[in-house]
């Protein structure tokens, strides 16, 4: 077979385009991989869509209702929108929830990810903790609100709750809420505080050991530092969690939409007492709630919203800033 | 003395999970296995234990749960088996045939969406879907023809599942396509050398590869429906009601209530003891079935690691 009988109408090479050859088209495809390929592009864009339309949707409609009163003004009973006050409350509550509750699991996840990854032994309970932690992130919140309820209602505990004439412990209050809401945000704070950490590669904690730091001034000095970016993400991630959090608040903080502290020493008391967050607030303030306001619910969901969208750019500028190691 | 604090922290989730069983016992020794039967009405069994309690009347246990068993099995599979397929496309479709820019896009938006309380998923729902299905879905008739036992108004077994599997998605795509990207290039070339085109290569080597990835997904997914008690409180119509495939096209609109939910809901009534106990019988119910869940998980995954990529 010479050259002069190959068809002459085929040319000799095709255009250097490697990701629009004649295979990548999927016009010579079979029907049921254009299919599957159509299909995966039709549930990707309406995946998209669909989240941008109820994301708007929430926008919208909180920036028809949210006003700069409502920042200001408490929660009070009433059956009129200008009778129910503001979310000054839910907001404050939400910042002292959160502000708690990552006091508690963010030291404690750094300690148990440190743990797990830097020392680890005797290695059996190293894989008790880890499949421990696993399933801490995989237990309905409600299971730990609930269990928080009992907890709290111990006398030993009174202290962090109201306590009644009868000597009843109440056993609902911020102390209650943040202490069960760290169990929830732990998983995540030890799941990236490990990853960050796992990332490192050996020489450089073999560099340090070289120049005679102990293994708790090389975690302390050059892992931690090393690993901030995961360790902020994680911080974030777990803040996302406990303000996202509704369950563990209706059981935990008692139904009150208005500070109701315990006790008369200022500060702790507000902490004994019930209150409320913003996604109580949004919950009660629901059609199916017992306040239902929903102009009201849909402000709060607004500004619930917007903190979980700012906290999501931080955790991606955090991500951004950490690929040192990769 | 980092050991120690690890030793104190399983020990308290390891209090937390014996304190709920042995709270659950009496309700469970009390029915018996027909605590997971049906048989009387859900919530006016928890009308009963509740108004003996208070009338200081002997306690009562009688607890059937299976309504609000089913309406968790109900709502559970539907989304997470709705979110499997749009999960797998959509990473599928992120991880190999986006163009650039769509991607950039699409993985910030589901990180965020993973991220929403559900409590603004229910408020969403409530305001705008559970009214959609009111009036549109629903007809006149479907109402009158089972109004003798359950109203229709929109809170439905439809609502709850739709709504879950918009919540459930974002986290099954993130953990899918973390392990459809880490299948090595090399096995993909390989298929594509052979001429097989790129769908039905990344279709058959990825997606295959990628198995103990979707496993993980699905399990986190899982955990998440079985545990979400606000949004489907919210959405759901909040009777205890089990819907009944016999019903026709009405099956999907009639309402219901998930076990997590039916503790939310009664939560106000823990004071009676033997209120507690039946609503920590709930939750035990709900922590086995995690526990159960996790567990599967990891044995379906052991045969999977040999050929497939770290999940």
């Amino acid at each position: 077979m010479s050259a002069m009988t190959a068809p002459p109408a085929q040319p000799a090479s095709p255009p250097p385009a490697p990701r629009r050859s004649a295979r990548d088209s999927s016009a010579s495809w079979r029907l049921t991989d254009r299919l599957g390929l159509a299909f995966a592009w039709l549930l990707g864009i309406g995946f998209l869509v669909v989240t941008a339309a109820i994301v708007l949707y929430m926008m919208v409609q909180g920036l028809r209702y949210v006003r700069p009163e409502l920042f200001v003004t408490s929660p009070s009973a009433g059956f009129t929108e200008s009778e129910t006050g503001g979310f000054l409350d839910p907001l404050l509550g939400t910042v002292i929830v959160a502000a708690m509750a990552m006091a508690i699991a963010f030291p404690l996840g750094l300690c148990i990810a440190v743990w797990l990854s830097e020392y680890g032994r005797p290695s059996l309970l190293a894989r008790v903790t880890e499949s421990t932690i696993e399933m801490l992130a995989g237990t309905p919140s409600i299971v730990f609100a609930l269990f928080g309820t009992l907890l709290f209602e111990q006398g030993a505990l009174a202290f962090f709750s109201r306590t009644n004439d009868g000597g009843v412990v109440y056993g609902r209050s911020f102390f209650a809420a943040a202490s069960m809401l760290a169990l929830i945000a732990l998983p995540l704070v030890v799941a990236n505080v490990r990853e960050g950490l796992q990332a490192i590669p050996a020489h450089v904690r073999e560099a340090s050991y070289a120049v005679g730091k102990t293994k708790l001034t090389t975690t302390r000095r050059v892992l931690l530092p090393a690993a901030r970016p995961s360790v902020v993400t994680g911080a974030m991630l777990g803040v996302g969690r406990v303000i996202g959090d509704t369950a563990v608040i209706v059981l935990l903080l008692g139904a009150t939409l208005r500070f109701n502290p315990a006790g008369d020493v200022p500060g702790l008391s507000q902490l004994k007492g019930t209150g409320s967050t913003l996604t109580s607030f949004v919950y009660a303030n629901a059609p199916t709630g017992e306040a239902n306001q929903p102009t009201k619910a849909y402000a709060a969901a607004f500004v619930l919203l917007s903190m979980v969208l700012v906290l999501n750019f931080a955790v991606d500028l955090a991500v951004r800033r950490g690929r040192r190691w990769r | 003395m980092l050991g120690a604090l690890v030793c104190a922290v399983l020990l308290f989730v390891l209090t937390i999970v014996v304190f709920v069983f042995k709270e659950a016992w009496p309700s469970f020794q009390h029915n018996g296995w027909a605590w997971f039967s049906s048989g009387g009405n859900v919530d006016r069994q928890i009308q009963e234990i509740f108004t003996a309690a208070a009338d200081l009347r002997r306690p009562v246990y009688t607890f059937h749960a299976w309504p609000i068993i089913w309406g968790t099995f109900l709502i559970t599979t539907g989304a997470v088996a709705l979110s499997f397929v749009a999960a797998l496309f959509v990473s599928v479709f992120i991880v190999e045939f986006a163009p650039e820019w769509i991607r950039t896009i699409l993985e910030p938006v589901v990180r965020l969406l993973a991220s929403v309380p559900s409590v603004i998923f229910g408020l969403v729902g409530v305001l705008v879907l559970v009214p959609f299905i009111g009036e549109h879905v629903i007809s006149d008739d479907n109402r009158r023809s089972v109004s003798y036992i359950v109203s229709l108004s929109g809170y439905s077994l439809l609502a709850g599942v739709l709504i879950l599997t918009l919540m459930i998605a974002p986290l099954m795509i993130a953990v899918f396509s973390d392990g459809l990207r880490s299948v090595p290039r090399g096995w993909l070339e390989g298929s594509l050398g052979l001429g097989i085109n790129r769908w039905r290569t990344f279709w058959k080597i990825g997606v295959r590869t990628a198995r103990p990835a979707l496993v993980a997904g699905t399990v986190l997914a899982t955990a998440r429906a079985l545990g979400e008690a606000v949004m489907l409180a919210m959405v759901t119509g909040g009777v205890a009601f089990a819907p009944n495939p016999a019903d026709g096209v009405i099956f999907f609109v009639e309402p219901t209530r998930p076990l997590a939910a039916t503790i939310l809901q009664a939560s106000e009534e823990l004071t009676a003891p033997a209120m507690r106990h039946t609503i920590f019988a709930i939750a035990a119910v709900l922590l086995f079935s995690a526990l159960m869940l996790s567990l599967t998980g990891w044995v379906v995954k052991q045969p999977m690691k040999k050929y497939g990529v770290r999940a």
